[in-house]
């Protein structure tokens, strides 16, 4: 539990007093990161859903048409795929599934109904947080690891015409997925309002951490002085 | 023999299907046409076919296609596979029959079958890439496709190949163009043998009918038309020695049909897959009309600073 305070902001004060109280939660790298996989998460799901029912074809003209849809698509893919690995990189320590983690989830209807404070404390990430997380990165393998089959640009030798089937279908299962996963992660940002400059300006409200996140905050209150080691994964 | 399709004459000639004889068309719906036209067909005599590649030739010279010159590793089959520039090939198979324990040299001209239920046609995402005329010629339409290769996953019998030179798929016509003006494909047309013949379905389906009788009289008991069901029927048929074991004949499937896998995606996948999407984003917008959104209250900021305000001091 304490490794995880290693992992935050990477400022040795990242708690700044005011009218509201300011908390450091992303660094630039981190958002020009998530920024980055969330451009390409898009254009991904609107190329291929260009190609997955024909009454979305017309989705292509966004790219120039079906063959270039063809031709990039699959290196946006490659685009997110490393893009995504850093985030992965930076975030998975926080991820880690705690113990308090599943009083929250079990407390469903109070956070559906905004009962905040009928929550445990929470952690950088809530149950929901980390099952977005960890769901994203595990249909992101799945997308990369069965795109690479069906990429018949560069890899059609590799496989045969049946595990090329398997890969199509299992690739546009995945996506569907993955595409649900992005809906309730930008709905969740969008309904828990204070959350989007989190990831935009970098920052966000005492109030907002002390609501959702309270043990984040406290830590980050209770740590300074005692942090002198310069963290390396400044996230 | 066969009656040779006539030669046509030489004015120009309206071409007989087109645009409106559409029965299906790839990620389109299409209203057939009310009437069909007399479905046409070409049947291949595996027993009469001596292996010379006339066929073969004669397809590249129509069709004016270049395939590359490879290596020969010993065997009969040139080009190795099919290509997006030889769109049918003349397969070599040394099969001993164990009833006889001769030694019988099957050979197969591959290509598109012209399936009546086409599996490249359920399987492609672009509209009107893939057409189907209504007298059961399968076409591609290279200014719609998009070279996605999802034909050669749909595709029962392995035959679609995408050029890696404009990036679209390539296979077998039919010579649709030249049917069109009344003549036959080319490979029947240079076939010396009439082991390819072409003419209406039924006309070969009757002509098969002889072929086998003839075939089973000379002690080919399991002599048969190949038109497999699971694919609906072909519009290029086979009559077989052994059409017990079609397989025998490098590969022919012994019962093809639309792998379940790509009837999958293309149907239960896409219909679901839609309405999760589309499940989730309702939810949460309906989610937000009940509950409005969840705000940091007063009571939270001044905690904050409370706590806040502890530290500094």
């Amino acid at each position: 539990m304490s490794t995880t305070t290693e992992n935050d902001t990477g400022k040795s004060n990242s708690v700044h007093a005011g009218k509201p109280v300011t908390v450091d939660r992303y660094t630039g790298g981190a958002r020009i990161n998530h920024w980055i996989t969330a451009g390409s998460l898009v254009l991904l799901a609107l190329s291929g859903l260009s190609l997955f029912h024909p009454r979305l074809f017309f989705l292509s003209a966004l790219f120039g048409g079906g063959q270039l849809v063809r031709a990039i698509h699959p290196w946006i893919g490659v685009v997110l795929f490393f893009s995504f690995l850093g985030l992965f990189l930076r975030f998975w320590k926080l991820n880690l599934w705690k113990r308090e983690d599943g009083t929250w989830l079990a407390r469903g209807r109070d956070v559906l109904t905004a009962h905040d404070e009928r929550l445990p404390e929470i952690g950088k990430y809530n149950a929901g947080q980390k099952l977005v997380f960890w769901s994203m990165s595990i249909l992101i393998i799945v997308l990369i690891a069965s795109g690479v089959v069906i990429w018949d640009e560069y890899f059609a030798a590799f496989t045969t015409i049946e595990q090329k089937r398997w890969a199509v279908l299992v690739h546009s299962i995945a996506a569907i997925l993955a595409i649900s996963v992005w809906i309730t992660h930008v709905y969740a940002a969008i309904w828990v309002k204070g959350t989007i400059r989190g990831m935009v300006r970098g920052s966000v409200t005492g109030g907002w951490a002390w609501r959702y996140h309270r043990k984040w905050l406290r830590e980050l209150v209770a740590k300074p002085h005692a942090k002198d080691e310069k963290t390396t994964a400044a996230e | 023999m066969f009656p040779p399709v006539p030669n046509p004459s030489t004015g120009p000639q309206n071409p007989k299907f087109g645009e409106n004889d559409l029965m299906r068309r790839s990620a389109s719906s299409v209203t057939p046409p009310a009437e069909r036209q007399t479905e046409v067909a070409k049947l291949i005599d595996v027993s009469k076919c001596i292996g010379c590649k006339a066929c073969q030739s004669a397809c590249i010279e129509w069709n004016d296609t270049h395939p590359e010159i490879e290596e020969n590793t010993g065997v009969f089959e040139n080009p190795h596979d099919l290509t997006p520039d030889m769109f049918t090939l003349m397969r070599f198979t040394e099969w001993e029959n164990p009833e006889t324990n001769n030694l019988e040299w099957l050979i197969r001209k591959d290509g598109c079958m012209h399936c009546e239920d086409p599996g490249c046609l359920k399987a492609c995402p672009a509209p009107g890439a893939i057409v189907q005329y209504s007298n059961g010629i399968v076409d591609f339409v290279h200014e719609n496709c998009i070279g996605c290769g999802y034909c050669i996953k749909g595709c029962p019998f392995n035959i679609p190949r995408i050029s890696q030179v404009d990036h679209t798929a390539y296979k077998c016509t039919l010579c649709s163009d030249r049917i069109a003006v009344g003549q036959g494909p080319a490979c029947a047309k240079a076939c010396p043998t009439q082991a390819i013949v072409y003419g209406t379905k039924e006309e070969m389906k009757k002509h098969a009918e002889g072929r086998i009788t003839d075939l089973k009289s000379r002690g080919f008991a399991n002599a048969g038309l190949y038109d497999p069901p699971g694919v609906g029927g072909t519009h290029v048929m086979y009559v077989l020695h052994h059409a017990d074991k079609p397989e025998i004949y490098a590969g022919l499937p012994n019962d093809p049909r639309i792998s379940p896998i790509v009837e999958a995606w293309k149907g239960v996948t896409k219909y679901a897959g839609l309405a999760v999407m589309g499940v989730a984003a309702v939810t949460g917008f309906l989610h937000y009309m009940v509950n409005g959104p969840n705000r940091v209250t007063e009571e939270d900021e001044e905690a904050a600073e409370r706590l806040t305000g502890d530290r500094s001091s």
